[in-house]
């Protein structure tokens, strides 16, 4: 018995690390590649870690296109999203978790529609909304679309954690004559801490790399977000693979450090969600 | 007391639920129905009233063409391979996962490096790794394993094509899976285990008695979602194929971006996105239907 539970930590140990190897190995050529001088570009066998290697990738990729454009526009672009995000889904969740009123149940589906179909098939409606409402070529025009393309999921995820919530202390603060507003604010939303975190990521993620879309909006070079930046800059220098994965590692960082701050909460956070067996 | 409360509750209900379902009525719903209008003429973007009602034209031509007869087929087989791959993969790795061992935070956080990685930046990556000429991947299959002599050209042949972006989905996908996988495996009381192995249930009789029924819940979730994400496939394709060579490539929604944003034919685009959506509606529904709980749980 013993010595069988051994032998499958042992199997349990090389299998994870076949993984691991698995999934560095990319990461590991974009991170090496974005150090190589060009000339080393296409060099084989590849170097695991490139003599001479370089900076210039980076200061290149930086200064030329507008790039530290792109990543504020990005950031001005996730940032506001992720914010809204989480105060729209929320606030829908807690009417849907804890309030009562008339056509809850249909309402709830409607809203559910929303995770399932495809952002991609509503490009075209919402291109010719964005010209109506003047939002075309216009960071609001992501930020709004981004915004309702994850409210739909993020509120059902959110229910799930709110109805979790234990209705003992909400019921002692009605008594003291708390209205749903102070019972959302002061009760609810701290006691869902890991939850909030899952949403937080799911839409910092979702705005921070979304390109369809984007692709569509935005017209004019001025408004261009990261991924049709670094999109564009690898179809106009085809081989300039360095300069692309310096690019995309300064990309990689804002979403690095979310995912560190909030990652402790991820398992936790996902389990209250309401998504298990 | 009870009537009294529900009555009070109504004005927080509008005012907690208008901003949400502003949003969701412009920019979901509202184009939801229009794209269905757009589909039925032969669209003038510039002047939509000059479009032409065409009936079910748009959606005819495309069920005849080949082109997007090629594209649902390169759809499937992207959805059906990612999906039993990443699910499988997910659940495994999920499963040792779940035990007490050393340095499992940083298992875990590498697996979903990949994840948090960009589409844009991952997409560009495989391309990098898929190059004809001198690719990591050739220079793998060539020179260490020497299970080929020469170069493949993997980007310009349309079946080889759909090895990096079916790849690079899986690859960036597991993550995810064993996420969600650990979620509900952490679900289930340690008790009920324990007891199974009391009782002299061997470790796969304990997977497949107690943990894979218990997870019905988990796989029906993840079957849902990880389809309904393969059949909206697009920016793989987009960045990694573009749809090459001779549009054999396409995904349903790289077509469907073809045919509006390149050839400006806005009522064959939102045709093919409504035929995908039909699609995805009846599977979803078949899918949930198959794999209800059984009567009496």
């Amino acid at each position: 018995m013993k010595r069988s539970k051994s032998l499958f930590k042992f199997v349990t140990y090389i299998c994870l690390t076949i993984g691991i190897v698995i999934v560095a190995i990319p990461l590991w050529y974009m991170i090496s590649t974005a150090f190589k001088p060009q000339t080393m570009v296409f060099e084989l066998p590849p170097a695991i870690w490139p003599n001479p290697s370089t900076l210039l990738n980076f200061t290149k990729a930086l200064t030329t296109d507008h790039f530290g454009l792109y990543f504020w526009n990005s950031l001005k672009v996730a940032i506001t999203a992720t914010s809204l995000t989480v105060l729209v889904s929320s606030m829908m969740a807690f009417a849907f978790a804890r309030l009562n009123f008339k056509f809850k149940e249909p309402l709830f589906y409607i809203m559910l529609l929303g995770m399932m179909v495809p952002p991609v098939m509503l490009i075209i409606p919402q291109f010719v909304v964005s010209h109506w409402l003047n939002l075309y070529n216009n960071l609001w025009g992501l930020i709004l679309v981004y915004v309702t393309m994850n409210i739909s999921m993020q509120t059902f995820l959110l229910r799930g954690v709110f109805e979790n919530v234990p209705r003992d202390l909400e019921e002692a603060a009605m008594i003291d004559g708390g209205s749903p507003w102070t019972i959302f604010i002061k009760i609810i939303l701290p006691l869902s801490g890991p939850g909030l975190a899952v949403v937080v990521i799911n839409s910092f993620l979702y705005s921070w790399e979304e390109y369809s879309w984007a692709n569509v909006n935005i017209g004019d070079t001025m408004n261009r977000t990261l991924p049709i930046g670094i999109a564009l800059f690898q179809t106009e220098h085809l081989t300039e693979w360095g300069q692309v994965f310096a690019a995309s590692l300064v990309a990689l960082i804002p979403v690095v450090i979310i995912f560190i701050v909030f990652q402790r909460y991820f398992v936790q956070g996902i389990s209250t969600t309401g998504i298990k067996g | 007391m009870q009537a009294t409360k529900s009555r009070n509750q109504i004005i927080p209900a509008i005012i907690f639920l208008l901003p949400g379902f502003a949003l969701f009525f412009v920019f979901f719903l509202g184009p939801l129905l229009y794209s269905l209008r757009i589909s039925f003429f032969n669209w003038n973007f510039a002047h939509p009233d000059r479009s032409v009602f065409v009936g079910l034209q748009n959606y005819i031509t495309q069920l005849k063409n080949p082109i997007f007869h090629r594209a649902v087929i390169n759809t499937a087989v992207y959805t059906a391979i990612t999906v039993v791959v990443k699910m499988v993969l997910g659940f495994l790795v999920a499963v040792l996962l779940n035990q007490k061992i050393k340095a499992r935070s940083f298992f875990r956080v590498t697996y979903y490096l990949p994840v948090i990685t960009s589409w844009v930046i991952v997409s560009l990556l495989f391309t990098y790794m898929f190059s004809g000429q001198d690719g990591l991947v050739n220079y793998f299959l060539k020179d260490v394993l020497h299970v080929i002599d020469k170069d493949i050209m993997w980007l310009a042949d349309p079946i080889l094509a759909l090895v990096p972006v079916i790849l690079v989905d899986i690859w960036k996908g597991v993550g995810w899976t064993v996420v969600i996988f650990l979620a509900g495996l952490q679900s289930i009381p340690v008790e009920l285990i324990e007891a199974a192995a009391v009782d002299g249930a061997n470790r796969w009789e304990r997977l497949v008695k107690i943990i894979l029924p218990m997870m019905r819940g988990t796989l029906v979730f993840l079957l849902v979602v990880l389809v309904l994400g393969g059949l909206n496939a697009y920016v793989p394709f987009q960045l990694i194929t573009h749809g090459n060579p001779m549009d054999e490539t396409h995904s349903i929604l790289t077509l469907m971006y073809r045919a509006t944003f390149q050839r400006l034919d806005f009522g064959s685009g939102a045709a093919i996105s409504y035929l995908l959506t039909l699609f995805v509606f009846l599977l979803s529904f078949v899918q949930l239907k198959l794999l209800r709980k059984p009567a009496g749980e």
